[in-house]
């Protein structure tokens, strides 16, 4: 038989569970930090500061030099910042329309095929990407479209793993709703741009974010498709002028925290729908 | 008024023709032309030439020292990082589940690595690599030895591997997270009348439950880490060095291809890795569905 712990041992054992689960969490929370606030503080050191290897985090002698040297030094910085941006925000609009408009079709519309369709979608997520790069980098040569904004938005304005996530949540919507804009007499079109499109804001937002964030830190896509500094994005902006300046970290730390700031600020209003999105795709396993 | 009827078939192919336009162009073509250019040599000096040469890309793959050392790299990397991933994720939402306060707080902040570019991340971990680099410093301070993480080919790709698991396992910890939440409390209720520990309770309730999470957990990481490219590249200036020890199938690829030209070879080496990654996975859901 079991031994029951009196009351007084039970407490006294939850209490001290309680504090190793702290524990645990502070210490992780530490190992995240650390890297960050690490990269951060060197962002705001001198160079001779941060040769003579001290640990310090807060800066002996703070400067906002190194942001100034960055943007002075390597002029195409800021082009790279809009690169990143403008790329990012046509990969995300379009796909928002495409993929929610393939999977409503998918999920509500019937019409010959439909099966066949999706089983192609489904086909294509279990390809990997690295089979396909060097097919894609041959058709963008032969478009024209090697090193331009063209060839970083084409490939990857639609996205087979959302078109499911979008039928997935197209299938379990009430058809209410459909129903009685039918009734009203709007066309699946209407139906479908003002009915059901402003009530699947949710899954759209968990959507857009994670695909900006795969757009604004895809590395493998750029590396192929661009080859001329003016067209970089900032990854391989970075890439370049880890390069140029190698061992003169306070700039390296400072173009980084430049990168990661906006996506920080957007994960900080957003987060929410980062974790509803992950969630989503999760549950498909 | 009288509207233009069109029928759902037509609107049906009016939504979907988009999408079909550009994965057809993009990678239905591609998986095509993957296969008649891993059979060919392909000229690409002035326009494109190619010449059939059966299957003498595949033959030389088995024929290539570097083939080898990549999948070798590349399988040890799986092989270590994808259970220390697993793990570590497990751990921190089993964790965060226990009636922690706050728990969303602890969950954004864990988060973070998820959300910040790979190049951010390679460079700043170069930094604290570095031979007189913060890890370093902490490792003397208590003791143990130290390392050139960056240019020493016996541990270089254990840096990579280090970083990766911090950077991955909040993403999967989010997932288990969601999923524990599905549990019926009333199990952990009945077990605790039965006198269970919390360790039983784990072993006996929540391990088996989040089964299916587990396995897709492993499969992503599993195809995630297969495809090292990024950090690698990043890491070794795109040469896989020091020493090839940061070589992996991927960076191959992109070697043949933009370093030696050789379209067809890639081709070849691509096939190598979706094999590479079918296979496993496909060991990996017999291992899984065995246990059942």
């Amino acid at each position: 038989m079991a031994q029951q712990p009196t009351s007084f041992e039970n407490t006294s054992r939850q209490r001290i569970s309680i504090a190793l689960l702290y524990g645990v969490l502070i210490l992780y929370a530490i190992v995240t930090l650390i890297p960050f606030l690490w990269a951060l503080s060197a962002s705001f050191k001198p160079l001779s500061e941060i040769i003579d290897s001290s640990t310090n985090f807060i800066p002996r002698q703070f400067t906002l030099e190194n942001y100034r040297q960055i943007i002075q030094r390597e002029p195409l910085f800021l082009r790279w910042l809009w690169n990143s941006f403008f790329i990012a925000v046509c990969v995300t609009v379009l796909n928002l329309i495409f993929n929610s408009m393939a999977g409503y079709a998918l999920a509500r519309l019937k019409f010959p095929g439909r099966q066949f369709w999706f089983f192609l979608v489904l086909a294509i997520l279990a390809v990997p990407i690295q089979v396909t790069l060097i097919p894609t980098f041959l058709i963008l040569k032969a478009f024209g479209w090697l090193n331009s904004y063209q060839g970083m938005i084409a490939p990857v304005m639609v996205n087979a793993t959302f078109i499911f996530m979008m039928r997935q949540f197209f299938l379990s919507f009430p058809k209410e709703l459909e129903e009685a804009a039918a009734l009203d007499g709007l066309g699946q079109f209407s139906t479908f741009w003002h009915v059901v499109l402003p009530l699947a804001k949710p899954a759209l937002a968990a959507q857009a974010v994670l695909i900006f964030m795969n757009s604004w830190n895809n590395f493998l896509l750029p590396v192929v498709v661009l080859f001329e500094p003016e067209m970089f994005t900032l990854p391989l902006g970075l890439n370049s002028f880890k390069g140029a300046f190698i061992s003169y970290w306070n700039y390296i730390m400072a173009a980084s925290m430049i990168f990661t700031l906006p996506v920080l600020g957007i994960y900080a209003l957003f987060n929410r729908y980062f974790i509803q999105g992950i969630t989503f795709t999760g549950s498909k396993g | 008024m009288q509207k233009l009827k069109i029928s759902e078939g037509a609107v049906g192919y009016l939504f979907i023709t988009p999408a079909l336009l550009v994965l057809g162009t993009f990678f239905v073509l591609p998986i095509l032309y993957s296969v008649f250019l891993s059979l060919q040599k392909v000229q690409l000096l002035g326009e494109v030439q190619y010449q059939f040469i059966g299957l003498r890309n595949f033959q030389r793959l088995i024929e290539d020292d570097r083939v080898w050392i990549a999948l070798r790299n590349t399988v040890q990397y799986v092989a270590i990082v994808v259970p220390a991933q697993t793990i570590l994720a497990l751990t921190l939402a089993v964790t965060l589940n226990a009636g922690i306060r706050g728990k969303n707080v602890w969950r954004i902040l864990y988060f973070l690595p998820t959300v910040t570019s790979s190049a951010v991340l390679t460079l700043i971990f170069m930094w604290m690599y570095n031979s007189n680099g913060l890890l370093n410093q902490f490792l003397s301070l208590l003791g143990l030895p130290t390392y050139n993480w960056l240019g020493d080919p016996a541990v270089a790709l254990k840096g990579i591997m280090l970083m990766n698991i911090w950077s991955t396992a909040p993403f999967f910890m989010v997932i288990y997270l969601a999923a524990l939440q599905d549990i019926p409390r009333s199990l952990y209720e009945a077990a605790r009348i039965d006198g269970a520990s919390a360790w039983d309770q784990f072993l006996n309730i929540t391990l088996p439950l989040l089964k299916p999470v587990t396995f897709f957990v492993v499969a992503m990481g599993i195809i995630g880490t297969f495809q090292l490219f990024d950090q690698a590249y990043i890491f070794s200036g795109g040469s896989g060095g020091p020493n090839n020890a940061t070589l992996t199938l991927v960076l191959l690829i992109y070697q043949a291809v933009f370093r030696d030209l050789q379209m067809g070879y890639a081709a070849a080496i691509a096939f190598l890795l979706a094999a590479a990654i079918i296979i496993v996975t496909l060991v990996q859901k017999q291992f899984f569905a065995q246990e059942e």
